[in-house]
């Protein structure tokens, strides 16, 4: 077990690096000077000249990667350009509804597929699974920007159940904040519901007709027992590894939703930096959930490894 | 009982005329497979929906200029905001613009923007999946670097892309050739990796073949459907992408009519013009949909193991 996690948690370390190295000359080695798009049109050559020192672009690339990650490693991700703001600071002040909201959606994916998906697999070839499987199939073809659209135009706008935008914190009081939530909720976990669901149907199909199963069937378990109690947790293991999936998908996800639903949180962040060309913001955006990917990525792993001791010998 | 008679029949072929050449019996014999293969598909309902829709959607923005008797660009002041009429049936924008001649004209767009990205970035990740099975350092490289290029979701890859490159739709297409290829790649890299192993490879080594040879008529052919399949996905996800990105105002600039820059509009005019964000979104969600459908039927048809 314990070679199983050192293993696992070493080989987060080069794709880290990869990851940072990618994001760092994406901004960096593309064409074109940062510091005069920065500035636009009408900078003179001095003050272009000014900036490029300032943002350390002077430098050879190889120093200037260095510098940055070394900066990062101290918690500097560098000043914003639009305002007299450090980036840490700005994603201090932004961090918290997002985070909210990914989990909030998760919550809304796994609420709606489990129960979805257990059924379906009660139920395989009837009309109900068919009923599910196309719900699942509009899942995955709604992305999450359009399904914001059509819940916002529909329950906010036409039928004024839920507010049209906005957020509000926890502090604000539990209800409105949960209700500021629902709407870019449903939006960002309806298309993971929808992998979800197939994923959770799959593997109760496959644990229903194992041998314990049957057996349970054979002594006389009743049957909500047999699928809550025997079947159920088993056919748990693989869904962990979507949900994973899931946390990230809702994070990535947030930047259309959040800015759609005017939440101030790091999507909206993003993409109001996406007009002020303002790198440093978006760079550091990226960093941040790229490298929270990578380790959900890692405790999915490690999770499947506590759940099922065959992955761990593998 | 129908596969049945149809493998005797392969079978009698094979020995039928003795005189035939080997080059004619192997075209048949395709020729056969192919049928099977069609025949497969054409039962498939959802499948054939699939496709359906998407010839559809090909024609519409093909014939974009016939079908749509408007100028998408046109601006008429005095019928701004105007609901679905038999003048436009689609209704117009805050500008006055004909909405059924921009969504035509944004399938166009998005067609276009969805089958490039999936064509080059299937090429692309066939060649960098093969020769990274060539040799165990470059191996190495090429897959670290996929890996962390994976490691950052899409979108948020395509929005910092087109940051830097500036919103325009050349740029979206090379983005989301960035963003889509590691993903192929892998999968290529994978599936080469078990048709290396084949029997038939080894033979060809045993002959003499050479090493691209075997590369490019042995393996290439072999690995050709699970990127098949993935393209057709890659397809659909770049429609997605690409509406999200205009959207945000980072995909195709404003005045063309994008799928994204109308739904953002509509997103403006949301309180009293829900034609502008259900006709456009329709389309969305019916290219994707029939993208989707089409992608599981090809590969129930080509990859019939992978399920």
């Amino acid at each position: 077990m314990r070679n199983f996690i050192v293993k696992r948690v070493l080989s987060i370390i080069p794709v880290l690096i990869i990851v940072s190295v990618v994001i760092f000359s994406v901004v960096h080695l593309t064409p074109g000077d940062p510091a005069a798009s920065i500035l636009g049109d009408e900078a003179t050559a001095e003050d272009i000249a000014a900036l490029r020192e300032r943002m350390g672009l002077d430098k050879p690339v190889v120093e200037q990667y260095f510098v940055w990650m070394g900066n990062i490693l101290h918690g500097d991700f560098g000043m914003s350009v639009a305002g007299n703001e450090t980036v840490a600071n700005l994603l201090k002040s932004h961090w918290e509804p997002t985070i909210s909201l990914a989990l909030f959606s998760t919550v809304i994916a796994l609420g709606i597929a489990i129960p979805l998906g257990i059924l379906a697999a009660r139920n395989k070839g009837t009309a109900i699974d068919s009923g599910i499987s196309a719900l699942s199939l509009m899942g995955i073809s709604f992305p999450s920007f359009l399904l914001g659209l059509f819940l916002m135009m529909v329950f906010a706008v036409k039928l004024k159940l839920l507010p049209v935008s906005g957020y509000k914190t926890l502090s604000d009081g539990f209800v409105p904040h949960i209700r500021s939530l629902v709407l870019p909720g449903i939006a960002l976990g309806f298309m993971h519901s929808a992998l979800l669901m197939r994923m959770t149907k799959a593997s109760m199909l496959e644990v229903l007709n194992s041998d314990y199963v049957k057996m349970a069937k054979a002594k006389g378990v009743k049957e909500f027992l047999l699928v809550a109690k025997h079947a159920f947790r088993n056919a748990l293991i693989p869904v962990i590894t979507t949900v994973g999936q899931s946390i990230v998908g809702a994070l990535a996800g947030a930047a259309v939703v959040e800015s759609m639903f005017a939440i101030p949180g790091m999507g909206q962040l993003m993409v109001n930096s996406i007009g002020r060309r303002d790198y440093y913001v978006i760079q550091a955006i990226v960093l941040i959930i790229a490298c929270i990917n990578v380790l959900v990525n890692l405790l999915v792993d490690l999770l499947y490894g506590i759940a099922d001791p065959r992955v761990r010998l593998s | 009982m129908a596969a049945n008679t149809k493998a005797l029949t392969l079978d009698i072929g094979l020995t039928r005329d003795k005189d035939e050449s080997l080059k004619s019996i192997r075209s048949r014999l395709l020729k056969e497979q192919r049928e099977i293969q069609m025949r497969k598909f054409l039962k498939n309902k959802m499948a054939v929906a699939g496709f359906i829709i998407i010839a559809v959607m090909l024609t519409l923005s093909i014939f974009a200029p016939v079908i749509a008797k408007c100028d998408p660009l046109a601006l008429d002041m005095k019928s701004r905001l105007k609901g679905p009429s038999a003048a436009h049936w689609f209704g117009t924008d805050s500008m006055g613009r004909d909405l059924f001649a921009r969504v035509l004209y944004g399938a166009r767009i998005s067609m276009f923007v969805g089958f490039s990205v999936g064509l080059t970035s299937g090429i692309a990740g066939m060649v960098i999946g093969l020769y990274a099975c060539t040799n165990r350092y470059l191996d190495n490289i090429l897959m670290r670097v996929c890996d962390g290029l994976k490691a950052i979701p899409s979108t948020l890859l395509a929005i910092t892309l087109m940051t830097v490159l500036g919103a325009d739709t050349k740029n979206v297409i090379i983005a989301l050739i960035i963003v889509s290829t590691p993903g192929m790649a892998r999968l290529a890299r994978g599936s080469a990796l078990v048709a290396r192993e084949q029997t038939y490879v080894e033979a060809m080594r045993c002959l003499g073949a050479s090493k691209t040879r075997i590369l490019w008529s042995h393996i290439a052919p072999n690995i050709l459907s699970p990127v098949i399949v993935q393209m057709t996905f890659v397809f659909a996800s770049s429609i997605i992408t690409e509406a999200a990105l205009s959207f945000l105002g980072a995909g195709v600039p404003a005045p063309a009519p994008s799928w994204g820059n109308i739904l953002n509009e509509g997103k403006n005019v949301i309180y009293n013009a829900w034609w502008m964000i259900v006709f456009p979104g329709a389309f969305t969600a019916l290219s994707v949909l029939g993208l989707n459908l089409l992608g599981d039927g090809i590969r129930d048809v080509l990859d019939p193991l992978s399920k």
